[in-house]
């Protein structure tokens, strides 16, 4: 399935990462919660010059994509209030 | 939700129920689509001239009963080790088996999150052969191109991958030329179209004049894509809205595509309900042969045989809704699924099972 929340590069070397969810993740339940930090260890291998703090779309353990800083920050702050308090 | 959101969500309802000139039929391809709709309650949020109908877009719901019997054939082999995405494992096979059963007869079957856990498996046990069942769309197919990638260079000898991947585009191609459903409208899944870019479906929009709108997960960019669906069809137009930009960017991921492209290559594929669609599958290059789990293992299969009574077919390609099956709520539920659509969490049948309730309330 497809999860959409970016997730914030913490660690790269070659082509692997680890990345933390920032803000939201998905819960057992499918549904949004507030994110408790996370870590997981992910592979670059689909993309190009991946850098410490930038945002990733990872699906299946691989990032799919790099989004802008600024969008995916946008993109969490609308997901948090999605998941509420 | 916030208030900007809501207000957002309440402004695009108004725009689509504003819409009364004639029935509108959209199709959401992606499976994860299907399942947000189902739980946002979205379709009764839709006016009566609009229906959305799911498509085929849960993998493991249009991969034949066939590729069932052979993973299943597979994990017989005594020294086979067969490791699987977890929707897969409760599939059933032509002879009611499944992943799930064969495990607790005794087969060794493992669930992962990632091809690439299969890789680390092969490493870890090297007397064992570690097959992986590559069950997907663009969005999966690239990490599994990466994986065999990794396993080539390394050299290792004990993993293969028993292919069944598929591509959206031919699918579509095949639900637009359809004179059973006459869609007005796609809304095209978003993480396929983040490998693959949005001119992918430009051929669809501009061949069959069927708008076309890449939408993200959450329920207000779904009603977006809609709402660009509705606007192409009221200026009387056909083209690609991407309403996901932030994702998906003209090109794709070239990258993704290459690797793709590097490993596998287009073949016809059989889509459990839509048949064999020519160039919608992608095996593996001869490059990779080694690796390819059904040369390297000759195994006897059963004639396959699809579930009886069972629509999931019909459901995959939107000609009838879940609940129009007899078996629906049944004989068939999410706990002893007899069709693949209830199954998967991302198949219509689970999906509209698992939010009936809330539906009614």
């Amino acid at each position: 399935m497809c999860v959409a929340i970016p997730m914030e590069v913490v660690r790269v070397d070659a082509s692997r990462g680890v990345v933390r969810s920032a803000g939201v993740e998905l819960g057992s339940d499918g549904n949004l919660v507030h994110a408790s930090n996370v870590e997981l260890e992910v592979r670059l291998d689909l993309l190009e010059d991946v850098r410490v703090g930038d945002y990733v779309i990872v699906h299946a353990g691989y990032a799919i994509q790099a989004l802008p800083a600024a969008e995916a920050r946008e993109t969490l702050a609308v997901l948090e209030r999605l998941a509420g308090r | 939700m916030s208030s900007a959101l809501l207000a957002e969500a309440r402004a695009l309802c108004s725009r689509l129920g504003a819409w009364r000139d004639r029935p509108l039929t959209f199709m959401e391809v992606c499976g994860t689509h299907t399942m947000a709709v189902a739980k946002s309650g979205l379709r009764t949020l839709l006016p009566e001239t609009l229906r959305l109908v799911s498509g085929p877009g849960c993998p493991v719901c249009v991969t034949p009963v066939g590729y069932v019997d052979h993973a299943l054939a597979l994990a017989a082999l005594s020294d086979v080790v067969v490791v699987t995405f977890g929707d897969m494992m409760r599939v059933p096979g032509s002879a009611g088996s499944s992943l799930l059963r064969a495990r607790a007869a005794g087969a060794d079957v493992r669930v992962v999150y990632s091809p690439r856990e299969a890789l680390t498996l092969a490493h870890a046990q090297k007397q064992k052969q570690i097959v992986f069942l590559s069950v997907g769309f663009e969005t999966t197919t690239p990490g599994v191109a990466a994986t065999l990638l990794e396993a080539r260079r390394e050299g290792v000898g004990n993993l293969s991958a028993l292919t069944a991947n598929k591509t959206i585009p031919e699918a579509l191609s095949t639900l637009a030329a359809s004179a059973e459903l006459r869609l007005d409208g796609l809304l095209c899944p978003g993480h396929v179209s983040v490998v693959l870019g949005p001119e992918v479906y430009q051929p669809i929009a501009a061949r069959f004049g069927i708008p076309c709108a890449i939408a993200g997960f959450e329920a207000v960019e779904i009603l977006r894509g809609l709402a660009a669906l509705v606007d192409q069809v009221a200026g009387g137009v056909a083209r690609v809205d991407n309403c996901y930009p932030a994702a998906v960017r003209p090109g794709g991921n070239p990258k993704a595509r290459q690797l793709l492209d590097e490993v596998f290559e287009p073949c016809d594929a059989d889509w459990r309900g839509l048949g064999v669609i020519p160039r919608s599958g992608l095996r593996l290059r001869e490059a990779f042969a080694h690796l390819d789990a059904a040369r390297r293992f000759e195994v006897e299969l059963p004639e396959p045989v699809e579930p009886r009574g069972c629509r999931c077919g019909e459901v995959l390609r939107g000609a009838v809704a879940p609940d129009e099956c007899p078996l629906f709520a049944g004989a068939c539920t999410p706990e002893q699924p007899i069709g693949a659509c209830m199954v998967s969490s991302e198949g219509s049948c689970a999906a509209a099972f698992a939010h009936a309730s809330e539906d009614l309330a």
